[in-house]
């Protein structure tokens, strides 16, 4: 930056003008320099989460295989889901449903979760404000204030939540679960704050099925916005207008 | 009248003795206070990992759970997973391992969590859904 500052000219002034304006764009360049880590990162470990984002899901029907329970063992090994063999009561945050058309014998299997509404029944129904939406669009329980009443387990069209019904040990460090609360898919919120993608999406891509997009929704740029821009997709319980986080394609 | 005074004396002296009873119970109690609190050890635990807590010791034993509290709904509700304060980065540094070289839940009997409460006379609830032990990443490091 060398600057004559005898040279009183228009054109001098202009000089200085744009020579000023680029240390100054360079000063500024440097601060990006360091976000660009902090966007690859999507978000700094102490930021909250934000309503820019909204993480969703788009399950390819077409891609998912009957008989393949990958997801379901993958999220259940994730959180520690160790059932008593007790189908009625034992917690499932994500199963298989097969469906069948009658008339063409048409066969389709799917995996069903907690679609992360954006209005959900769940947080509407809950007295004590247990169940509650982040701003991310994932909807949680709040485990320290969840008392057990099971009404959101009533609201959720999807039965999408359990409730833990005995003693437990051998948690997760990232999954606290305890008797007498309810409790549903996290969208693996733990892998979400430090930018991996939910467990059923990793297994689902391991087994090469890729049939589990994972993504930001607001996000034109991110894969799953992209497909969602391109194809049909369905939600599921269109008519309650909740407008769920998770899409599905070839239903 | 008479009546009256002889009453009023007796109410007087039986105030004196109720008050000096009072006295006297307060003061054995206090002596017996004083020697079971002489006889209650002092809670023993395994010291920690690491050269310092994240918080002065005087100031951790008497706000330790406003610091969980606190980071435990930033965690929850907003995501924040920072180490410092959270109930995972306590149980990372005051586990403690046994012979085998595994660790002991931090609830277990003589541990840092449990030998204190029981001390307190609190009983700690976090553990009945919170691991006890350190999670993955601090286990498989040597």
């Amino acid at each position: 930056m060398v600057m004559d500052m005898k040279d009183s000219s228009p054109a001098s002034a202009r000089r200085t003008f744009f020579t000023q304006a680029s240390a100054g764009v360079a000063l500024l360049a440097l601060a990006p320099g360091v976000r660009l880590v902090d966007l690859a990162l999507a978000r700094v470990q102490d930021e909250p989460a934000s309503a820019t984002q909204r993480w969703g899901l788009l399950v390819d029907v077409d891609r998912c295989v009957s008989g393949c329970d990958a997801c379901v063992s993958a999220c259940n090994t994730e959180h520690g889901l160790d059932g008593n063999e007790r189908p009625q009561t034992d917690a499932q945050w994500i199963r298989k449903v097969d469906l069948v058309d009658n008339n063409t014998e048409h066969q389709l299997s799917l995996p069903v979760m907690c679609q992360h509404c954006e209005e959900p029944p769940c947080v509407d129904v809950c007295p004590t404000g247990a169940s509650f939406r982040r701003a991310d669009g994932i909807v949680l329980v709040d485990k320290h204030t969840c008392i057990g009443c099971r009404y959101c387990m009533m609201a959720c069209p999807y039965q999408a939540r359990s409730f833990i019904h005995e003693d437990l040990s051998g948690q997760k460090t990232h999954a606290p679960r305890g008797k007498g609360t309810v409790e549903s898919c996290t969208l693996c919120v733990h892998r979400v704050d430090r930018d991996e993608s939910p467990a059923c999406v990793e297994a689902c891509t391991d087994a090469g099925h890729e049939a589990l997009v994972f993504g930001d929704i607001n996000d034109r740029n991110d894969p799953l916005a992209t497909q969602l821009a391109e194809t049909t997709t369905r939600e599921l319980r269109a008519d309650l207008k909740l407008n769920t986080a998770v899409r599905y394609r070839g239903l | 009248m008479i009546w009256s005074g002889l009453f009023e004396r007796w109410s007087k002296r039986r105030s004196c003795a109720i008050r000096a009873g009072v006295i006297t119970v307060g003061l054995l109690g206090g002596m017996a206070l004083t020697g079971a609190y002489a006889q209650v050890s002092q809670p023993l635990f395994p010291s920690a990992r690491g050269e310092q807590c994240v918080e002065p010791v005087d100031v951790m034993r008497r706000d330790h759970f406003e610091f969980l509290k606190h980071q435990r709904d930033k965690t929850v509700h907003e995501g924040i997973r920072t180490p410092r304060h959270s109930l995972a980065g306590c149980i990372d540094c005051h586990a403690d391992k046994d012979a085998q070289g595994r660790f002991v839940p931090v609830n277990a009997k003589g541990q840092f969590c449990q030998s204190c409460h029981v001390y307190a006379a609190v009983k700690i609830d976090c553990f009945s859904c919170h691991a006890a032990r350190p999670s993955e990443r601090v286990s498989q490091s040597p």
